[in-house]
């Protein structure tokens, strides 16, 4: 990672400005040129040591019902249940996890009463108890990881 | 949340144009006027609908390989004080409170914690540890294994 890199990292994460030429004013912050600097992002954006540029939205405050579920499968029914559980589109992502409670996932529906059903629907399907574990509220995360 | 908020998430969600005016461009794809972009994102970054403006990294390209979800038992009057302090850590990047379902899961604060090797984030599991000192019952991790579905939170 050069000195450009290392900086994007360390000191682009947040702040980028919002007025008219941003990447101008931002690579005088970081002591380089708007060219260089978006050539430099869309190069780090192809070699995925970003995975995105722009607004991180924050999905729940953005409207919708979210919620964290856990179960605890057995490693024989692991594939069945996996496959049963990602079918239903309000699965947004699915992480196996080395811990009794081994599947993850959470789940995005319109109204938060559409999650009460999904989950009813998953437990029916799959014969296995979901906990049902909301956000009920966010700490502020002030710094992020370094380069 | 309104029309020209709805037009200006889904014309960035995916990331901002790599040009000299990128809200411009967006204003443009969002049938708005870049001025109006301009405010709908202070807006929302003022309310919290956007955490932040800038550069996404991939934890994993960074190094950061050992990737673990850790959970606590947290007395419930210090659970908020505390889940700020564990939030401000570096190494975490997203803390929350959640509820607990006894009998089956004791654990209210859920924090995912970053590190290059398990002895890394093994080390900064103690010292959120020591920061929650004698609030904390019980504490356990999860590591992740394998990513079954990843679709993304994403406005269709």
């Amino acid at each position: 990672m050069d000195e450009l890199e290392r900086a994007i990292v360390n000191r682009l994460q947040g702040g980028f400005p919002l007025c008219e030429r941003p990447f101008a004013a931002a690579a005088k912050e970081l002591g380089t040129d708007e060219a260089t600097l978006i050539a430099k992002l869309g190069e780090m954006l192809a070699a995925g040591t970003l995975t995105r540029f722009g607004p991180m939205y924050d999905a729940e405050r953005l409207g919708g019902a979210f919620t964290l579920c856990a179960m605890r499968v057995p490693q024989a029914d692991v594939e069945r249940v996996a496959a049963r559980v990602n079918a239903h589109a309000e699965v947004a992502h699915n992480y196996e996890r080395a811990h009794d409670y081994n599947l993850w996932f959470v789940l995005a529906t319109g109204e938060r009463a559409r999650i009460a059903g999904v989950i009813a629907a998953i437990e029916a399907e799959t014969g296995f108890p979901v906990l049902d574990l909301p956000r009920e509220r966010e700490y502020f995360i002030e710094l992020r990881l370094a380069a | 949340m309104n029309a020209a908020d709805e037009a200006v998430v889904r014309a960035t969600q995916g990331g901002l144009p790599l040009v000299a005016e990128p809200y411009a461009a967006v204003a443009k794809a969002a049938g708005l006027a870049e001025t109006e972009v301009i405010a709908r994102l202070a807006a929302m970054l003022a309310d919290g609908r956007i955490r932040r403006i800038g550069a996404v990294p991939n934890h994993y390209a960074l190094g950061y390989t050992a990737n673990a979800m850790t959970v606590w038992d947290v007395d419930d009057e210090a659970v908020d004080e505390l889940g700020a302090a564990v939030g401000s850590l570096s190494f975490v990047s997203h803390c929350y409170r959640r509820p607990r379902r006894l009998p089956a899961w004791r654990y209210n604060l859920f924090a995912m914690v970053h590190g290059r090797d398990r002895g890394e984030t093994e080390a900064r599991r103690a010292q959120i540890r020591a920061a929650l000192g004698d609030a904390l019952r019980a504490d356990d991790v999860l590591y992740s294994t394998r990513i079954l579905k990843k679709t993304g939170l994403r406005l269709a």
